[in-house]
């Protein structure tokens, strides 16, 4: 059912953009793409310098998976356990760079016996690299619509993505290893039980948007031609803040543009922000040498503590008679006054 | 154990199918067996806690007091501001699953809000519907719900079975952290007055005593002296510490059960012969009495609050450095929170080891020593006489405890003990150690027996690497360095594994060290420390 509104949501998006964009080209071909790229610059800021930068590391919580740096003859895991700030920018290299963390992932099952069994589980890992780093190059390889002249890396990049000349224009792989992903991810969380038990219609949504939006790309270049000098100027008065929007862009380019905008307005409300969060996890991002060096708590404020003193002060008969060394010889109040508190010793 | 509990084949046939009904639409039910019962309204007054009263879970008016609505969305609105894990770990889940069979008490239980994920969206629901933008305009189509009474009864029940190992965190792609989630729904449930016996009671007593059980200082003093003479009757040395000892050079603390528990006792033991075989210059603290801190379970602030005593003793007895003994959760706050709360601790030295010289770099600003760095030092510089011969009934496996695991990564140092005073040492499978280690699923205060069910269930995948282990190479012992998992661990393994004993590693090096002046009994290795007398004379081995 979630699924299904979310599907609805983004078929109804693609309806309005494709039926009105054409007959109103200024709305949908600069206001709404200015509008999404305002929401989602400011929204991203927000939420990084405001909502979490704001908020402190109160403590050294970094979770560690291997051994600490402690004696000089025990191998110390400088990648898994960093105790120096280039350890953690390895770690967080390897973090966000291959899905190091995601890459540990098991499948369990207890079977009769009893026995717990643990297999390794690539699925997941797999269909999320391929989505994010198919993701990654499609919006690189789409600066040639934004720059003149075009960065050297984008021909390079359309070469290698274009390798293996399917179709003409060649088939970019990324492409279809976007929509491949985003179908795995999708038929995950479908089939899997438990999965489609934790699942919001805010999991679907964002999925099928980005399928709507590798779907109508991969349209419009192959099978629903636009004129593609006009979206190159379209798109590059749009980087340079002179708008213009010629004729001869179709109506697949209008939907198009719209799902990628309302996915960079969507961005910062939900749980896309993880692109951003994951550099500021504290489990993550913290050296682990937290009894080398002291963490400090901008907040640490003073709590109630029981001192030696008012414990002595209690306790002093019992220690003297039990041979206790105390800091003060005799009892200074009466000792009925503190009957009343012997209630939490059972 | 009670004699109702279902017969290990059945416990563990657990199914996995989620119920029909949406996880927002499924109330929670309160299985005797598998919930903690209340802290006691005068353990709430004694730390001067909010909203003290008796209540019991199967009420239906938890008496959440007035307003209960207004300081749970300030608890919820404070903390965002205080930590930015909570802030982040808020907005940035994808529910891609990854964690959700990583959780002991999901893998024995199969209850879906057992997912690590499922725990954190019963807050992060309540987050969405009244501190984001989507949740406030779109409800539950942008996952949010309101916040009613059964929210809280909820949360009472599974940020209660959490026992904050940490062990989805370290599958987690963004590093989200379930013990941050439930530690601050556990500060949230405070509010209102509800928390746990299991964990309040044992705050309350170490707040005034010094350790959980509540042991006055002569107590505290006549149980190691019990302890002495246990050891003095098994070895035929008399290792009497000194307690509260100005001027000392190192102050021992350890988690009082090491002081009147069994299997506990015997890794106190070990300590003593250590110390006593070193002639280490070392007291002991009556009123630093426990090394575990049962604020770890109940708040920030009560964290700070008992760990305060670690520096203050420290300071006015005057010593150079602390040398901390076998804990779990103890050695999270030492090493991730003391010197943050209680610190800087300039009145100590950076800690160096008086018998082989080394100084402890990692330690140079917390000033606290684990006794496995230090023994393992002291192994490696063949300062100790180990005769491995007298442990050959023991085959130890090692279960790494989640807190010195994945909040230190202290692996090598007790293996390499492990392996000097054994002859045997076998590993549990890969999947079960290091940082993927099991809980023994009692840590975080559901270590009690009205929890049983829960226990054990959270305990199959742990139980399950032991009888392996077991069935495989013969192990007979599980040793641990944790007090938690020295107290819990025992009716695990029997219910799971029998056969397999449980032990500290300091109690295994305590068999093995060449004490002068130790019985002829003890020489020939015919007797432990457990005073369990052997007279087979076959060589290694064991009987199992």
């Amino acid at each position: 059912m979630k699924a299904v509104s979310a599907l609805v949501a983004v078929i109804v998006l693609f309806a309005i953009a494709y039926m009105v964009g054409p007959s109103a080209k200024f709305v949908f071909g600069v206001a709404v793409p200015y509008a999404a790229m305002a929401v989602f610059l400011g929204g991203i800021i927000y939420r990084v310098a405001f909502k979490w930068g704001k908020a402190p590391v109160p403590f050294a919580i970094a979770t560690t998976c291997g051994q600490q740096k402690s004696l000089p003859w025990i191998k110390h895991a400088s990648l898994e356990n960093p105790s120096t700030t280039g350890g953690v920018i390895l770690r967080m290299a390897f973090e966000v760079l291959t899905f190091r963390s995601l890459f540990r992932n098991t499948r369990v099952a207890v079977k009769d016996g009893p026995r717990v069994t643990y297999d390794g589980e690539w699925v997941l890992w797999a269909a999320a690299m391929l989505f994010h780093w198919s993701f990654l190059v499609i919006v690189l390889r789409h600066m040639r619509f934004f720059t003149e002249p075009v960065p050297f890396f984008v021909p390079l990049l359309q070469a290698v993505d274009g390798f293996f000349e399917i179709g003409i224009p060649a088939l970019y792989l990324t492409g279809v290893g976007l929509l491949l992903a985003a179908s795995v991810l999708f038929l995950r969380r479908m089939l899997d039980a438990q999965v489609r038990y934790i699942s919001l219609m805010a999991d679907y949504f964002p999925l099928f948007l980005v399928m709507g939006i590798a779907i109508t790309g991969i349209l419009m270049r192959h099978f629903m031609k636009t004129d593609i000098v006009s979206v190159k100027e379209m798109a590059t008065g749009l980087a340079t803040f002179k708008p213009v929007v010629p004729d001869g862009v179709g109506p697949i380019f209008f939907a198009h543009m719209f799902l990628v905008c309302v996915l960079l307005a969507y961005f910062p409300f939900s749980k896309l922000t993880h692109m951003a969060g994951v550099f500021m996890s504290p489990t993550r991002n913290l050296r682990c040498n937290s009894r080398e060096v002291r963490h400090i708590n901008p907040w640490n404020h003073p709590v109630r503590v029981h001192t030696y003193a008012e414990y002595e002060d209690e306790f002093r008969d019992k220690m003297i008679a039990c041979g206790l060394p105390v800091d003060k010889k005799e009892t200074e109040e009466p000792k009925k006054a503190k009957a009343g508190e012997k209630k939490v010793d059972d | 154990m009670s004699s109702d509990m279902p017969k290990p084949e059945e416990l563990a046939r657990v199914s996995f199918q989620p119920p029909e009904s949406d996880w927002m639409d499924t109330p929670v039910q309160f299985k005797s067996g598998t919930y903690n019962f209340p802290a006691a309204k005068k353990n709430v007054e004694y730390l001067k806690m909010p909203n003290p009263h008796a209540w019991a879970v199967d009420d239906k008016d938890w008496m959440l007091g007035d307003k209960w609505k207004e300081k749970i969305l300030d608890g919820i609105s404070d903390r965002l501001q205080k930590f930015r894990s909570f802030s982040l770990f808020m907005d940035i889940c994808v529910r891609c699953g990854a964690c959700a069979d990583k959780c002991h008490f999901f893998m024995g239980s199969g209850d879906p809000k057992n997912m690590p994920v499922l725990r954190a969206e019963l807050l992060r629901s309540i987050y969405r519907k009244n501190f984001t933008v989507a949740g406030k305009l779109l409800g539950s189509l942008a996952g949010g719900r309101e916040l009613t009474e059964d929210v809280i009864k909820e949360w009472y029940y599974y940020f209660y079975q959490c026992t904050e190992c940490r062990r989805c965190s370290v599958f987690c792609p963004y590093g989200i952290d379930t013990a941050e989630i439930t530690m601050i729904g556990r500060e949230l449930l405070y509010e209102l007055g509800l928390g746990i016996n299991w964990a309040l009671e044992p705050a309350a007593n170490c707040f005034r005593t010094g350790n959980h059980l509540g042991l006055q200082p002569h107590t505290f003093k006549d149980n190691i002296e019990f302890v002495v003479d246990e050891l003095e009757t098994a070895t035929g040395i008399n290792a009497m510490p000194s307690f509260n000892r100005k001027g000392a050079e190192i102050l021992f603390i350890t988690p009082s059960a090491d002081v009147f528990a069994e299997p506990a006792i015997y890794t106190l033991m070990g300590y003593l012969l250590l110390f006593k075989y070193l002639d280490l210059d070392v007291t002991f603290s009556s009123y630093a009495s426990e090394g575990g801190n049962f604020g770890l379970f109940t708040s920030h602030d009560t964290i700070k609050s008992l760990n305060a005593k670690m520096y203050h003793e420290a300071e006015r007895l005057g010593v150079k450095w602390i040398l901390g003994g076998e804990c779990g959760h103890m050695w999270r706050v030492v090493h991730q929170y003391m010197d943050t709360l209680n610190g800087p601790a300039n009145h100590l030295e950076v800690p160096r080891s008086p018998i082989t010289g080394t100084v402890f770099e990692n330690t140079r600003s917390t000033k606290m020593v684990h006794i496995c760095e230090f023994t393992a030092d002291l192994i490696k510089h063949n300062k100790l006489k180990l005769d491995p011969r007298r442990n050959r009934k023991v085959i130890p496996t090692f279960h790494d405890s989640c807190n010195p695991a994945r909040a230190l990564g202290l692996f090598e140092e007790p293996r390499y003990i492990l392996r000097n005073v054994c002859e045997q040492f076998y590993e549990m499978p890969e999947n079960t150690i290091r940082e993927q280690t099991f809980c023994c699923a009692g840590g975080a205060g559901l270590g009690n027996d009205e929890n049983m069910e829960m226990r054990l269930r959270g305990g199959l995948p742990r139980g399950n690497a032991v009888s392996y282990v077991r069935d495989k190479h013969g192990v007979n012992m599980l040793a641990c360095i944790c007090a938690i998992d020295k107290a819990t661990l025992p009716p695990l393994v029997e219910y799971w594994a029998p056969g397999v004993g449980v032990c500290g590693v300091h109690e295994l090096l305590g068999n093995a060290l060449i004490m002068p002046g130790e019985s002829e009994e003890r020489k020939a290795g015919k007797i432990n420390l457990r005073a369990e007398e052997d007279d087979d004379e076959s060589e290694g081995g064991g009987d199992v």
